[in-house]
């Protein structure tokens, strides 16, 4: 008995594929992005109340834009998941028009919270106007940030979809950008509650 | 266009480091002159600076980390006979700002370009080869991780000769690195190697987590594996989890000094603190990050050496355990004389003081696995039990500090400065050595010499009591760490006379080591260890060639027990039966030159945005960006040697060694 089970591990091991592991360490790293994020927002909570007699939270966030922002983010995650159920289906074309649609949401996504940006800047309020307001924009451009670079990544990803189509390759592919995806989504939940819920009471 | 780059950038004015520059440049230059001689270049790039082969990957972080030991070791010696002399008017004869540069260069680089890139080399060379792995479980990232981190310890060397180094202590306490009060680049060179090689310390440490969860050979279960393999992975467990708050940390800094933001800075709202604290976050786990896998090596050796399975085997793994845990609730013993208040200081020194518990428990491990044991006293045992006291003191002085009232007292007083240099060289440093003699023969193929290696063990050992016992003593003297210059009345001189004597027993310990490796080298006929099993090990690594074919086993191998090398000895004897092997199709990674060309980069956008070059720094991280998409639609990653290729191979091996 005690070799059956070792022959049969060497199955297992041997058919191991590169795929699973892939997958693995990427969580690992969503886990180590997850710590980085947790630093920011305690810097964040520490520095929030230094306004250094510059504007409070209160008084700088227009809650429906941000709002609309949200929901623009929620569907992208929401369409993602439609783009991994294609795939499932090996539908190489629904699979890249959802990740299209994917892109231009997370892209106006970005669009909405830069626009946010410039007018808080041109109003005099920007980074270098007090401690809460260089936590402010480091912790939502850190977000902004890991959302530029995924839409890279996806438009890497459909060129690769069309040209190679949906094979075991992409297919890890696909899964690790939208563990990745999902995650920014579960960050901006975070941003939402603590920078503009909680800043707004 | 060159951004604050000029030529008055190199410190022509100041002798010391021009002479220094010259012999670098000399070196370097009879270094690639010997690489043309010899006509190796091509064989360099296709057989090192490309590979992705985990054991010459560990082979090259080595090198790199005993070249930076002695980078470290000459400012120490600088340090320490600075000190000597500077009793009363002269002053001594290192420039303050000089000075600071050097015992900021000290810290950063002994921590994370020897301590670290020794600790990834002996990690890469061992822990594949102890779970019976072909390679790690991301080969390519492998090499990406050692170029990077090469990309950071060239920084800090060009920092020398090309502006200057962080003046501000090894972890850069703002509001001092802030711009306002380190207007120069030092700062930013310190921010940039860090932040540079910091990526490839995490991009390892998911590698090697990967590895070891994902790649055990068969029926190596997880309380199955070797010590050094637990180690491993709790150290790695630990740069995941430190390793991003450094960059956070070093960020923010960053954003402060670039972009005129107020995380750290004095006034709009900044808090120093902050930093801090999320400094020391990652800062306590990153000792434990270095000297849990010396615990590891320690272990390996104490067994083989004792010819004894390891005591308390379960025992050690909960210790590392909780270890791992205790070691991110302790951080506020840094800075206890923050004003934490009662309640907080005391918790974190409780909690500091009962991580001498797991760590006791260990020593009392190696200590009765010694016990009737059949010991042979080779130099990795001499580094065991040179550890065993050495580092047995320097926790108990540990402890004496987690008492925050004594802390008060206590705090960056030369007390301080002797607690740590007690663990780390008599833990971390000393492990190392053991490790690097006890797997030397496992990468080689052959031995080290004994006797220059025990002569360089009684030196370090000498010199390090000789050089840090003085420091305690002038810790209760009151004289407080960084101090450029003193007073003749402190009566302090004797003491830093007594402790340059003892820098320099060490540096004739580390003479030794290099002469050992030289000779053995010359006769390394002599040495050459044909077995594979230089010591009658128990552990998997032994069972293969020295050193190992590229795809370290020919057929995986299957365990049933701990010490699972030592099991099939013991089987051998028993029944002594021969089957004929039957080899397989190996899958094998390609070699590729990608991350040594992101490294490259990388250097590029640092070094310019070290010196505030906006359009080479943007060009720098676009071919950083173009050579990861590269590398995305390369699809040629991989292939495979042919069964019967394996078998010719493992003949030739078997004829060679005959």
């Amino acid at each position: 008995m005690h070799t059956e089970t070792l022959s049969h591990d060497m199955e297992n091991f041997q058919h191991e594929d590169s795929g699973s592991k892939i997958i693995f360490g990427f969580w690992i790293y969503i886990m180590s992005d997850c710590v980085l994020f947790a630093s920011i927002f305690a810097t964040y909570a520490v520095l929030h109340n230094n306004t250094f007699g510059g504007p409070p939270a209160k008084e700088l966030f227009s809650m429906p834009y941000v709002l609309t922002e949200t929901f623009i983010l929620l569907t992208s995650s929401f369409t993602y998941g439609l783009a991994m159920l294609a795939m499932h289906k090996m539908n190489k074309k629904q699979v890249i028009s959802w990740l299209f649609i994917t892109f231009l949401l997370g892209a106006s996504f970005l669009v909405m919270e830069l626009k946010e940006f410039s007018q808080l800047i041109n109003e005099g309020n920007a980074w270098d106007r007090s401690g809460f307001l260089s936590a402010f924009f480091t912790l939502v451009g850190t977000h902004g940030l890991h959302v530029a670079s995924g839409l890279l990544w996806m438009t890497i990803l459909i060129l690769q979809v069309i040209f190679r189509g949906v094979n075991p390759t992409t297919i890890v592919k696909l899964t690790c950008l939208s563990l990745f995806w999902h995650f920014l989504d579960i960050v901006w939940i975070f941003v939402f509650t603590i920078v503009y819920l909680m800043g707004a009471i | 266009m060159f951004g604050k780059l000029t030529i008055n950038a190199i410190p022509f004015n100041e002798p010391i480091i021009m002479l220094t520059g010259l012999v670098v440049a000399i070196m370097g230059l009879v270094i690639v002159g010997a690489v043309f001689y010899f006509k190796k270049w091509k064989w360099l790039w296709n057989e090192w600076i490309t590979s992705v082969d985990h054991k010459k990957i560990g082979i090259m972080y080595i090198i790199v980390a005993i070249i930076m030991l002695f980078r470290g070791l000459a400012d120490a010696i600088l340090m320490r006979s600075h000190l000597a002399l500077s009793a009363g008017s002269p002053h001594g004869y290192l420039p303050p700002h000089h000075y600071d540069q050097i015992f900021t260069a000290h810290g950063v680089i002994m921590i994370f370009f020897m301590a670290m890139p020794f600790m990834f080399g002996l990690l890469n060379l061992i822990v594949p080869l102890q779970i019976g792995a072909r390679d790690v479980a991301f080969p390519f990232l492998n090499s990406l991780s050692f170029w990077l981190f090469v990309v950071g310890a060239v920084l800090v060397m060009l920092s020398m000769f090309v502006g200057e180094f962080a003046a501000t202590g090894w972890l850069a306490y703002p509001p001092l690195s802030e711009l306002a009060f380190s207007p120069g680049v030092g700062v930013d060179y310190y921010i940039w190697s860090l932040q540079i090689s910091g990526l490839g310390t995490l991009l390892s440490g998911i590698n090697f987590f990967v590895t070891i969860m994902k790649m055990r050979c068969p029926g190596m279960n997880l309380m199955k594996m070797p010590i050094f393999v637990w180690t491993a992975l709790c150290s790695m467990i630990l740069v995941i989890i430190a390793f991003p708050v450094l960059t956070v940390s070093l960020g923010m800094l960053a954003l402060d000094r670039y972009l005129g933001m107020h995380f750290f800075t004095s006034d709009f709202g900044g808090n120093f603190m902050m930093y801090i604290n999320l400094i020391w976050t990652w800062g306590h786990p990153e000792v434990y990050i270095l000297v849990l896998p010396g615990f590891g090596i320690f272990s390996e050796i104490v067994a083989t050496f004792s010819h004894k399975r390891l005591f308390g085997y379960t025992a050690m793994v909960w210790a590392t355990f909780v270890i791992t845990i205790l070691s991110f609730i302790v951080w506020l013993h840094h800075f206890f004389t923050m004003g934490a208040g009662a309640n907080v200081n005391g918790f974190f020194g409780i909690a500091t003081m009962i991580i001498a518990v797991p760590t006791g428990v260990k020593i009392f491990n190696w200590l009765f696995t010694m016990y009737r044991g059949k010991i042979i006293f080779s130099v990795p045992m001499l580094w065991l039990l040179g550890f065993l006291v050495a580092f047995t003191f320097g926790g108990m002085t540990g402890v004496l500090m987690s008492v925050p009232a004594a802390d008060f007292q206590l705090h960056n007083s030369l007390f301080l400065i002797a607690h740590f240099h007690n663990t780390i060289i008599g833990g971390v440093v000393f492990a190392y050595l053991a490790g690097f003699t006890y797997w030397f023969p496992k990468a080689f193929g052959f031995k080290l010499d004994e006797k220059l290696g025990k002569m360089s063990f009684w030196c370090w050992t000498i010199g390090f009591y000789l050089a840090f016992i003085p420091v305690y003593i002038l810790g209760f003297m009151g004289m407080t760490r960084r101090l450029n210059h003193y007073d003749i009345a402190s009566g302090w001189q004797p003491y830093l006379i007594v402790a340059s004597i003892g820098t320099l027993i060490i540096s004739l310990g580390v003479g030794f080591l290099v002469v050992q490796i030289i000779v053995s080298i010359m006769k390394r006929n002599q040495y050459r260890d044909k077995t594979g099993d230089p010591w009658n090990g128990r552990t998997l690594e032994w069972s293969i060639p020295s050193p190992p074919p590229f795809y370290n086993f020919a057929i995986i191998p299957k365990v049933t027990s701990r010490d699972a090398f030592w099991k099939t000895k013991q089987d051998m004897v028993n029944n002594n039966m021969q089957e004929k092997p039957h080899y397989e199709d190996i899958h094998m990674p390609k070699n590729t030159g990608v991350g040594f060309m992101i490294a490259a980069f990388s250097l590029v956008f640092c070094f310019s945005l070290v010196w505030h070059i906006i359009w080479l720094a943007i060009v720098g991280f676009v071919g950083m960006i173009a050579c990861v998409i590269f590398r995305s639609f390369d699809n040629e990653i991989d292939y495979y040697v042919k069964a019967d290729e394996v078998e010719k191979l493992e003949i030739e091996i078997l004829n060679r060694n005959r």
